[in-house]
C-alpha cells in the first residue's frame, strides 16, 4: 500500500496536495465565520487578483529554480503597465493584440538588462536586482513627471476587457484575462516538465558547479530565465493595467515580495532546483485567499493580515524543511528498495525451470 | 593573501577617489559645504540607516542577510508610540521598544541559527510579519506630542555640533571595528562566512555565533526606530517602510561581499561618507529624490560589475602571456587577510 502510494505520488505533489487542502480548509472555515461568504463575486474576485500574481509568480519561480531571484519585477510591471497606459492615451486605434506584443517586449527588455548583468557580467542577483529596483522605478518617475494614466482615456476594447467574460457557471466567470493566466500557467508548467530548458532550468539550480561540469551552458539558462522572467512582468504589467486603468508611477511597487512570497509558499526553494509553477500559482491563491477572507472577518482587525501573512510564509519555509525532507529521504529509500525488489523479480522470471 | 590584501585596497582606494571626487564637487558647487554644521547635518538626515548598516556588515560578512531590520524600526518606534499614547512613562516605553527589537532579532535568529532555514527567506517573512504587528498597534493612526526631553533627544546636540544619534554611530563604529577586526569573535563571524562546514568543523559554534548577530541586529534596528521616533517626532505604521534597500545597499557598497567572508569597516565607513556625500551633492543640483536612488542603485551594481570587468581582463591577459599559470579565480571565497 505505502509502496503503491509512493509510486503515484512524488514528496512535491504531496506538498500541493496540501496546498489544496489547506485551501479549501480555509474556506470551509471562513464559511462558517462570515455570513454569504461563499459567493461567486468573491471567487471572481480572487481569479482577478491572483490572475496579475500567478503571472509574475511564473517569471520568479523560473529565476529563483535557477538559485537566483529578481527583486525589479515590481518596478517592471509598474514601468510597463504605465508605458503601454501612456502610449494607449495617445493611440487609440493600436490593435489590442499589438499593445500586449508591446507591453511583453518592454518587459523582456528590461528583463534582458537583468539578465546580462547577472549572466555575463557575473553581478549576483540580489545586487543586480536590488539596483534595477531602484533604477526602473526613479527613471519612471522622471521620465513621467509625475502624471497618472486614466482609465477614461483608454481605448474602449481595454477598458471593457477586465469584464470579458467567456462563460459564467452560477454567476462564477470565466474572464479573459483568468485564461490567460492559466494558459500562461499551464504552458510553462510543461516547458519545465518536459523540455530541455526545463530540466536545465532545475539543473543549474540544485548544484551549479554541476551543470558546469556536466557541459550545460549555465550562463545562458540564467539569461533566459531572466528574460522570461521580464517578459511575464511585462504580461501583468497589461493585466495590470486592464484592471486597474488608473496608473501611478507608484504603481505595483512593492508587488516583488508578495510574489516571492506567494512562490516561496508555494514550495519554491529559495536555494533554486526545487519546486513547481502549479505550486506558485496555488501559494498565490492561498495567500490572496487569506487576505480577501481577513478583510471581511469582523472578529480581527484587518491590520493583521500582514503579521498573520508572514507567519504563513515562515511555516511555509520551516515545514518545507522539517517535513518535506524527511519524506524525500523515505521516497529514496523505498526507490531503492523497490528497484532491488524489481531487480530480483526480473532476475527469477529468467531462471528456467 | 597578498592579493586579497591588494583587492581590498583597489576596492577602497576606489570608493576613496570617488569620494574626494564627489566632495570637491560639493565644495566647488556650494561654499558652506565644508563647514562643520554641513558636515553633522549630512549625517542627521540618515543617521539611523547608518547605525543599522553597522549591525548589517556583521550578518552579511556572515553569510546571512537580514530583510527585517527596516520593519523592525517600524516595530520599534511604533511599539513606544502605542505605549506613550497608552500613558505609560516614556522611559518604560523605550526599553520595551528596545526588548522588541531583541526579542525579534532573537527569533529571527532561532529560526536561521538553529532550525537551518535560509535567512533570505526567513527575515523576509519577519520583513511581512513585524510590519504588519506594527500596523496592528497603530492602525492607521500617527502618533506624536512626546515628552519635550524625547524629541530633544533626536534634534538637540548634545557635545559640540553632534547629536545623540551621532554620538550613538561613533561610537558603534569604534566598537564595530574593534569587534570586527580585532577580536576572536570577528574571526569567527568572517570565517563561518566563507565556509560554514570548516568552521563547524574547526569548533567553531556557528549557531551561536549566527545568534547573536541576529539578536544584535534586531535591538540595534529597535535603537534605530527609538532614535528615528525622537529626530521625527511623529510615529506611522509605515515608519521607516523600505529603508532596508538602503542599509543594504551601503554595507555592499563598502566592498562586503554578498557571499560572505570578506569586507571591512574601513570600506562601509567610506560607502556611508560617499552615498551621504553623493545624495547630498545631488540634492544641490535639485535631483529628486527619486532620481538619487536610482543614480546609488546604478552605482551598487557598477560597483560589482566594473571590478569584474577588471579582473576578466587581467585574467584573459595573464593566460595569453601564459608566464605562469594562475591561481583558481578567488572571487568571494578567499580566506580572510587577518
Amino acid at each position: 500500500m505505502g509502496q503503491t502510494l509512493r509510486r503515484h505520488f512524488r514528496p512535491e505533489q504531496i506538498r500541493e496536495l496540501s496546498l489544496v487542502f489547506l485551501i479549501l480548509g480555509v474556506l470551509v472555515f471562513f464559511s462558517t465565520q462570515i455570513p454569504n461568504y461563499l459567493s461567486p463575486r468573491f471567487f471572481n474576485r480572487i481569479a482577478s487578483d491572483v490572475a496579475i500574481i500567478a503571472v509574475v509568480a511564473i517569471g520568479q519561480t523560473l529565476v529563483i529554480l535557477t538559485r537566483n531571484v529578481d527583486l525589479s519585477v515590481g518596478s517592471i510591471v509598474g514601468v510597463t503597465a504605465y508605458v503601454v497606459g501612456t502610449f494607449l492615451t495617445g493611440n487609440h486605434e493600436l490593435h489590442p493584440v499589438l499593445a500586449v506584443a508591446m507591453a511583453i517586449a518592454i518587459g523582456a527588455v528590461l528583463g534582458t538588462i537583468n539578465g546580462v548583468l547577472i549572466a555575463y557580467g557575473r553581478v549576483p542577483a540580489i545586487i543586480t536586482t536590488l539596483g534595477t529596483l531602484a533604477i526602473y522605478r526613479a527613471a519612471l518617475v522622471e521620465l513621467s513627471g509625475a502624471k497618472t494614466v486614466v482609465i477614461d482615456a483608454m481605448p474602449r476594447w481595454l477598458q471593457e476587457l477586465p469584464g470579458v467574460t467567456l462563460a459564467s457557471f452560477a454567476g462564477l466567470d470565466v474572464r479573459l484575462l483568468v485564461l490567460i493566466a492559466l494558459a500562461a500557467v499551464i504552458i510553462f508548467q510543461l516547458v519545465l516538465s518536459f523540455t530541455n530548458l526545463g530540466r536545465r532550468l532545475y539543473a543549474v539550480g540544485s548544484n551549479p558547479d554541476g551543470a558546469r561540469f556536466a557541459g550545460l551552458p549555465s550562463e545562458q539558462v540564467v539569461f533566459i530565465a531572466f528574460v522570461l522572467c521580464g517578459a511575464l512582468s511585462g504580461l501583468a504589467g497589461f493585466m495590470f493595467l486592464a484592471r486597474f486603468g488608473n496608473i501611478t508611477v507608484v504603481a505595483a511597487q512593492g508587488m516583488e515580495l508578495q510574489v516571492i512570497a506567494a512562490v516561496v509558499v508555494g514550495g519554491v526553494a529559495i536555494f533554486g532546483g526545487q519546486g513547481t509553477i502549479i505550486g506558485a500559482l496555488l501559494g498565490a491563491l492561498l495567500i490572496n485567499i487569506l487576505q480577501q477572507s481577513l478583510i471581511r472577518w469582523i472578529s480581527i482587525s484587518a491590520f493583521w493580515i500582514d503579521a498573520l501573512l508572514g507567519a504563513l510564509i515562515l511555516a511555509a519555509v520551516a515545514a518545507d524543511a522539517l517535513i518535506l525532507g524527511r519524506l524525500r529521504n523515505l521516497w529514496a529509500r523505498s526507490e531503492v528498495q523497490m528497484t532491488e525488489a524489481d531487480e530480483k523479480r526480473v532476475v527469477g522470471a529468467d531462471v528456467p525451470k | 593573501m597578498a592579493r586579497v590584501i591588494q583587492r581590498l585596497k583597489s576596492w577602497e582606494g576606489m570608493l576613496l577617489i570617488l569620494l574626494i571626487g564627489v566632495i570637491a564637487f560639493n565644495a566647488w558647487q556650494s561654499p558652506v559645504y565644508l563647514s562643520a554644521q554641513n558636515f553633522v547635518n549630512l549625517f542627521q538626515l540618515s543617521i539611523e540607516k547608518i547605525i543599522v548598516a553597522l549591525v548589517m556588515t556583521f550578518v552579511i560578512i556572515n553569510g546571512e542577510i537580514d530583510l527585517s531590520v527596516a520593519s523592525m524600526m517600524g516595530l520599534a518606534a511604533c511599539m513606544l508610540a502605542f505605549l506613550y499614547k497608552a500613558g505609560q512613562p516614556m522611559v518604560l516605553a523605550i526599553v520595551v521598544a528596545l526588548f522588541i527589537g531583541l526579542i525579534g532579532g532573537a527569533f529571527n535568529g532561532f529560526w536561521v541559527a538553529r532550525a537551518g532555514l535560509p535567512s533570505l527567506a526567513v527575515t523576509l517573512a519577519t520583513l511581512i510579519m513585524f510590519r504588519g504587528l506594527a500596523r496592528v498597534l497603530l492602525e492607521d493612526r500617527s502618533i506624536g506630542d512626546f515628552p519635550q526631553w524625547f524629541d530633544d533627544l533626536g534634534q538637540q546636540t548634545v557635545i559640540g555640533p553632534f547629536t545623540l544619534s551621532f554620538l550613538i554611530f561613533a561610537v558603534g563604529l569604534v566598537v564595530a571595528i574593534v569587534v570586527l577586526h580585532y577580536t576572536g569573535f570577528g574571526r569567527y563571524v568572517r570565517v563561518i562566512g566563507n565556509s560554514k562546514d570548516v568552521a563547524r568543523y574547526s569548533g567553531v559554534q556557528v549557531p551561536r555565533v549566527k545568534m547573536i548577530l541576529y539578536s544584535a541586529s534586531g535591538l540595534v534596528a529597535a535603537l534605530g526606530g527609538v532614535l528615528l521616533a525622537a529626530r521625527l517626532g511623529a510615529v506611522r505604521g509605515s515608519t521607516a517602510e523600505g529603508f532596508e534597500l538602503d542599509i543594504i545597499t551601503i554595507v555592499l557598497l563598502g566592498g562586503v561581499s554578498i557571499f560572505g567572508g570578506t569586507g571591512s569597516m574601513f570600506g562601509v565607513l567610506l560607502s556611508i561618507l560617499l552615498i551621504l556625500n553623493l545624495r547630498n551633492g545631488m540634492g544641490l543640483l535639485n535631483i529628486s529624490g527619486n532620481a538619487q536612488t536610482g543614480v546609488i542603485g546604478a552605482l551598487l551594481i557598477l560597483s560589482v560589475l566594473v571590478p569584474n570587468i577588471a579582473s576578466r581582463l587581467r585574467q584573459s591577459f595573464r593566460t595569453r602571456q601564459a608566464a605562469q599559470a594562475p591561481p583558481p579565480p578567488a572571487v568571494g571565497k578567499a580566506v580572510s587577510a587577518e
